[in-house]
């Protein structure tokens, strides 16, 4: 072939591109594509056969998530203490202030990644994500409504009755219905796209000298908890916490044995730039505190976990440089297209 | 002679048909509640009624889950109601839901077994498979007759509330001063790990006071009394003063183990 031929074919080539650019992507981002499983994450554990994602069952969940309805005085929607610019968790506050700003003992946990969860809460106590909605909705300091009188709600609405329809076939509003409906918007809600994703996807980002310092000091100190690629490894585990006032017994509270005492739920690691503050109850307000707490403030309190207790130490060494590598490194954990993905927001 | 002829005849005309099990018909269970020596009325504050501890108190609230329901000949041949609908919820506000009616096939039954609870199996079922009264929106908050605990995953198995003098003011009682005794009684064992278990599996022994006769052409009816007085004076007997609130906690087992023994097979009516 002649040099010509090449040129030939490149601008041929070239004028395909363009061609294919407008249009065809356009319907792509229009079409459903349902659950799709990162490559490098594992099998999902929420069980898809009894409730098949559909365009239509996604767009009723999503609107439910937004509709303040859910409260007992209409004021309060799922959104109000779960804000997608925040990974879904209400940022800046340490506990969530719900209906008539009560106040709650717990950080609202982002909602991120939840078909891979066992289980929900930072206490545990909810194994089925299609009943984990049940416990906002009823928590006094949260939407103190009840599901009765929520469905009652929505069901006189033309709106629901329609999107009931399109998702379900009838208009009939069940629990089961309304569940499955906000499952399926919450499953959808995967973060995938930080930087760490793509280095380890080979998507052509490569990790600074920093980060990947970050990484290996990640994998040396917090893997065994943090376990990749969920960055949690769902157990719940005490992380010396002092005791505060109070006295959150964590999982203790919902199996009342005694060696589950101050056992918390293990966050994952993904979008701390937009989930602060951090643990059950908040009480971190930047990463740097959260990383000298196992540094050098883990407290020897019932059920520590024992990898938080080491040669006779308390906690996880972490020099300053340490602690910025990491830093570092986490921050690839970041999913800015996560936090503006607008199929997530409210409409 | 008249008498044995009778006798003679009815038998024959009503002999006791073969054990099919799709040959069904109906046989309801009657849980008649009861406190002691007296009936169940909700806040009689002019009568209040008194445990063995010397207690007075009034009942303003009952509720329990009844599921399960086996029956068994005296030959032995059992059945089982499908699961899809052996789940009841007695309340003691609403007369009408003392029976639970199921089918099983036409028998003389010398044994009855039901849940006091809703077993594990069913407390763990995807959302589809909780309806009726399993569906956790069922009787809205627990002020109005929930019997399902979000926060925990699972069911409230009985739930029994009432007023008592002896109660105190303060944390360790009511602090809202209302003198209330609330039971709360739930745990099916856990998700994953083993925790506490107070599903009660009830076996009653039917020859004593009366088998069930069930047909086609009519309603057999097992009479069941349903003591409240043996939540507080059961085999573990305990003070309303010493346990005002027991819901979610270990002495949950206690109560437990007490409304076990409320069930007493009084008469069947066929």
């Amino acid at each position: 072939m002649t040099k010509k031929h090449w040129m030939v074919l490149l601008v041929f080539g070239l004028f395909v591109l363009a061609c294919k650019k407008d249009h065809p992507i356009k319907e792509e981002i229009e079409k459903f594509l349902g659950f799709q499983k990162p490559s490098n994450f594992p099998e999902p554990v929420y069980n898809f056969a009894n409730n098949p994602l559909t365009k239509e069952g996604f767009e009723l969940g999503r609107a439910l998530f937004y509709e303040p309805r859910l409260s007992r005085n209409n004021t309060i929607s799922c959104g109000s203490c779960h804000i997608q610019s925040s990974a879904f968790t209400q940022h800046g506050h340490d506990v969530s202030h719900g209906i008539d700003d009560r106040l709650g003992t717990r950080n609202s946990p982002a909602i991120m990644n939840l078909a891979w969860s066992k289980a929900f809460m930072w206490g545990g106590g909810v194994y089925d994500l299609d009943l984990q909605p049940i416990t906002p909705i009823t928590t006094h300091e949260e939407m103190d409504e009840n599901l009765e009188n929520v469905l009652k709600k929505i069901s006189v609405l033309p709106k629901y009755r329609a999107l009931f329809k399109q998702a379900f076939g009838t208009e009939e509003l069940s629990t089961a219905r309304f569940m499955k409906a906000l499952s399926q918007f919450m499953l959808m809600c995967v973060s995938s796209h930080s930087k760490y994703d793509q280095v380890m996807r080979k998507e052509g980002a490569v990790f600074t000298a920093e980060e990947q310092e970050g990484y290996v000091l990640f994998q040396e100190k917090c893997a065994s908890c943090h376990s990749e690629p969920l960055f949690t490894d769902g157990s719940f585990r005490n992380n010396g916490l002092g005791v505060s006032a109070v006295n959150d017994q964590g999982l203790y509270a919902v199996t009342l044995i005694e060696t589950d005492r101050y056992k918390f739920k293990v966050p994952s690691l993904r979008n701390l730039k937009y989930t602060a503050p951090y643990t059950h109850d908040g009480r971190f307000l930047t990463l740097d505190g959260m990383l000298e707490h196992y540094n050098s403030e883990v407290k020897d309190t019932p059920n520590l976990d024992p990898l938080l207790r080491k040669n006779g130490r308390l906690g996880i060494e972490l020099s300053g440089t340490d602690k910025q590598k990491l830093a570092a490194f986490l921050g690839t954990l970041n999913d800015e297209a996560f936090i503006n993905d607008k199929r997530f927001s409210e409409q | 002679m008249l008498c044995i002829g009778l006798v003679g005849c009815s038998k024959k005309d009503n002999p006791v048909p073969e054990f099919q099990e799709t040959n069904l018909a109906p046989l309801s269970i009657e849980f008649d509640n009861i406190v002691g020596a007296r009936t169940f009325t909700l806040n009689n504050t002019g009568s209040p009624y008194k445990n063995a501890a010397g207690e007075e108190f009034t009942i303003s609230f009952l509720q329990y889950f009844i599921s399960n329901i086996k029956v068994e000949t005296a030959a032995g041949k059992s059945y089982t109601v499908n699961p899809d609908s052996s789940y009841f919820l007695i309340k003691g506000a609403d007369k009408d839901s003392r029976f639970a009616k199921v089918r099983v096939p036409e028998g003389d039954y010398a044994k009855l077994t039901f849940t006091l609870g809703v077993d594990s199996l069913r407390s763990t079922m995807p959302i589809d498979k909780r309806t009726g009264v399993l569906d956790p929106a069922a009787g809205a908050d627990h002020e109005n007759g929930g019997m399902y605990w979000g926060w925990n995953s699972g069911y409230i198995f009985f739930k029994y509330e009432g007023n008592s003098k002896v109660i105190s003011d303060d944390a360790n009682g009511d602090p809202t001063g209302k003198k209330q005794f609330k039971y709360h009684i739930g745990f099916f064992g856990g998700y994953s790990v083993p925790t506490i278990n107070n599903i009660k599996v009830i076996t009653m022994d039917l020859n004593a006071a009366g088998i069930a006769k069930v047909r086609k052409d009519r309603q057999s009816n097992v009479h069941l009394f349903v003591d409240l007085m043996k939540v507080f004076n059961g085999k573990t007997p305990f003070s309303i003063a010493a346990h005002p609130n027991v819901m979610f906690n270990d002495f949950s087992s206690t109560v437990a183990g007490n409304y076990v023994e409320m069930f007493k097979h009084d008469h069947t009516e066929n």
